[in-house]
């Protein structure tokens, strides 16, 4: 293990190339790479909009700004997550050749997915501070979590982007269950909706690790509170155990992808 | 530090060959069906071995070649030495920084320019980015694209793709340079300033394992050669005497010398003193075949021929192209013939070869391969394949003005 984070940090500067390459690669049309970065959330924040517009019309509540911005506040990190595990499991995959013909520690692949994707997000995000500003949200001390916040986000992202790699390298339908998971995910976690509008019942949501990410940085962005820390640290613990986990499945196989692939 | 650069000791490698289950649709019921069957601990019996107690060392400096037939293990031996591969069994031992040159170009993105994939595929090669700035102009002017250098790779011919690899690759000063069939790429001169950069690549000190099917370019550039064979070593020795070796195992005959019908019993050539290994150019030299047969068989001819090193037929003939009849031979009858030649071949290293062959049902009986491998000096300096016997005969500079210059 200790090796192996040596050898890792050691071919750093390559996971910087390989990042850089699936950076220059989708961006090289300067236009559509733009597009590219803030397509997918743009129709997640109008669907969630519609989402909640008739959420609000059967409640009898009109829909109020805070709700909107709570919708794009959690759409954005919702799409980083989605593109960088689907990213990341065809990485090793469509990296064939170098794969097969050359040797460095081959989680740089999946890492540097989800480096790639989290460039898109920030590219997203500065497109919705904009957004924010013009709703007026303001802004308070709480803001300090939102880093940890999408740093545990990253960590999450980067384990299951380990193992689903690896996976799909051995067997080719791991990819298709990972798509109708990622599609259908958005429903069993608290984008559109928050957990606590369904009550006692909500709690059994939040043990989704993303659930208490999302609430979380709503809560310190939008309504300015504190995150729920218990809540935080579980998805915390979490992420880490899946990373650790991810590397170890990841480093298992790494000797027989070459003849495996 | 020691003075072993690679070493490789009792390394086996084991593959399955057959059916495995890429996909959770084929796994998930051939497991159920196992586990209902109760077998689901039997391991499967398609497995074989792609190297098999393979030990060697490569010191260094040392420039080490690895010969061998499609399928023989060299690539698996590359793979394993380049730790893309684990070994089964066995251990491997590599000093100092090792770079493979088995794919030169896996590393390329299309939509990139060549610069960019300069940069790229250096990193992936284990350059730092400010060891490929120092060397971009020399990676750029050896590959010899410098117009098209900023144009995205996918625009280029399949040459200028290779060479901008070859280019990136024999720039990255490793200590161990692992080179596999790399040298068959580009026009006439880019092989040959390849060739130069391998000589001045091993004159810097670098060790480097070579494989290839260019027998001539091992022979340029190995001290010593493996021979592998089903995965295993079949020799270890002097570069030279490992290629007769490879060569005199030839054709791997179907059928031993019993069951053949006709064979060849004796082949000779020589000189007016006798038996001959080394000739002058230009001399005369003749062949002797005796052909002795076990059963009735007619209508055959003795065909023989000479190849350079690279396999090339520089020369042939046969009884019947200088117009003897076919011959037919009873059981336990012999044939005997003599081929007079003169020996117009340039300075080098030939191998003589031999076959019985019908011609008109177009069947090889027998080959003899290679009867021997034949020296040829030359006091004329000429290179190439044929003697042309050269003599320059004027020779005369002009000055501008079209006046002959006084020498």
């Amino acid at each position: 293990m200790k090796n192996e984070l040596k050898e890792l940090y050691k071919y750093r500067e390559l996971l910087y190339a390989i990042t850089f390459r699936d950076i220059k690669v989708r961006y090289k049309q300067s236009v559509m790479g733009f597009l590219w970065a803030v397509l997918m959330p743009i129709m997640i924040i109008f669907s969630g909009v519609v989402v909640r517009y008739a959420y609000g019309l059967a409640a009898g509540k009109p829909l109020n700004t805070q709700d909107i911005a709570s919708v794009a506040v959690k759409s954005i990190p919702w799409a980083f997550v989605v593109a960088s595990i689907r990213f990341a499991c065809n990485s090793l995959t469509s990296n064939y050749s170098l794969v097969t013909k050359i040797y460095f520690p081959k989680e740089i692949f999946p890492m540097a997915a989800v480096l790639a994707c989290l460039f898109d997000f920030f590219v997203a995000s500065t497109a919705l501070v904009v957004i924010l500003m013009v709703m007026k949200i303001g802004w308070s001390t709480y803001l300090v979590w939102t880093p940890a916040l999408l740093l545990t986000m990253v960590l999450l992202a980067t384990g299951i982007g380990l193992i689903v790699s690896a996976a799909s390298l051995f067997l080719r339908d791991v990819k298709y269950i990972v798509e109708i998971v990622l599609t259908f995910g958005i429903f069993f976690t608290p984008v559109f909706y928050e957990s606590r509008m369904l009550g006692e019942k909500g709690k059994w949501l939040l043990l989704n690790p993303l659930a208490p990410l999302l609430e979380g940085l709503s809560s310190c962005i939008v309504r300015h509170q504190s995150p729920a820390l218990s809540w935080f640290a579980y998805s915390l613990g979490f992420a880490l155990a899946t990373l650790l986990a991810g590397f170890v499945f990841f480093k298992h196989l790494e000797p027989a992808f070459a003849e495996s692939i | 530090m020691s003075d072993i650069a690679l070493l490789m000791e009792h390394v086996y490698k084991k593959f399955r060959k057959g059916e495995t289950y890429n996909s959770l649709r084929d796994l998930v019921p051939a497991m159920t069906g196992k586990m209902f069957r109760g077998e689901l601990n039997q391991s499967d019996k398609r497995e074989f071995w792609a190297l098999q107690d393979l030990s060697f060392e490569v010191k260094r400096g040392e420039a080490f070649g690895i010969i061998g037939r499609n399928g023989a293990g060299k690539s698996t031996a590359l793979k394993i030495l380049s730790r893309i591969m684990k070994p089964t069994k066995g251990r491997m031992v590599v000093n100092g920084r090792l770079s493979a040159l088995i794919e030169v170009t896996a590393g390329f993105h299309q939509d990139l320019t060549g610069r960019e994939n300069i940069f790229l595929h250096g990193t992936i090669l284990g350059m730092a980015k400010r060891e490929i700035q120092s060397k971009l102009d020399q990676i750029i002017a050896f590959s010899g694209i410098e117009e098209f250098i900023d144009t995205p790779v996918k625009h280029y011919s399949s040459g200028m793709y290779t060479r901008l690899g070859f280019s990136i690759a024999a720039h990255v000063d490793p200590e161990v340079l692992i080179v596999d069939e790399v040298l068959s790429v580009g026009d006439y001169v880019f092989q040959q300033r390849c060739m130069d950069r391998m000589h001045s690549i091993i004159h810097s000190g670098t060790t480097v394992l070579f494989v290839s099917h260019n027998l001539k370019a091992v022979t340029e550039i190995c001290t010593r050669t493996m021979l592998l064979e089903r995965g295993k070593a079949l020799a270890i020795d002097e570069t030279g005497a490992v290629i007769r070796k490879y060569l005199k195992e030839g054709i791997p005959s179907t059928k031993s010398k019993e069951e053949k019908s006709v064979y060849i019993s004796k082949v000779t050539m020589r000189d007016r003193a006798g038996e001959q290994s080394t000739f002058e150019s230009g001399q005369k030299a003749w062949v002797d075949v005796e052909v002795t047969a076990r059963k009735a068989i007619d209508k055959l001819a003795v065909v023989i021929w000479f190849t350079d090193q690279t396999q090339y037929i520089i020369f042939h003939t046969s009884t019947e192209r200088l117009g003897f009849a076919p011959f037919s031979l009873q059981p336990g009858g012999t044939y005997r013939c003599t081929f007079e030649l003169d020996l117009n071949i340039a300075h080098g290293t030939f191998q003589l070869v031999t076959e019985i062959y019908r011609y008109d049902i177009q069947k090889s009986y027998d080959r003899y391969y290679p009867v021997t491998t034949i020296f040829v000096g030359s006091t004329t300096a000429v290179g190439g394949a044929v003697n042309c016997f050269p003599r320059l005969i004027e020779s005369e500079t002009f000055a501008p003005s079209g006046q002959p210059c006084e020498v």
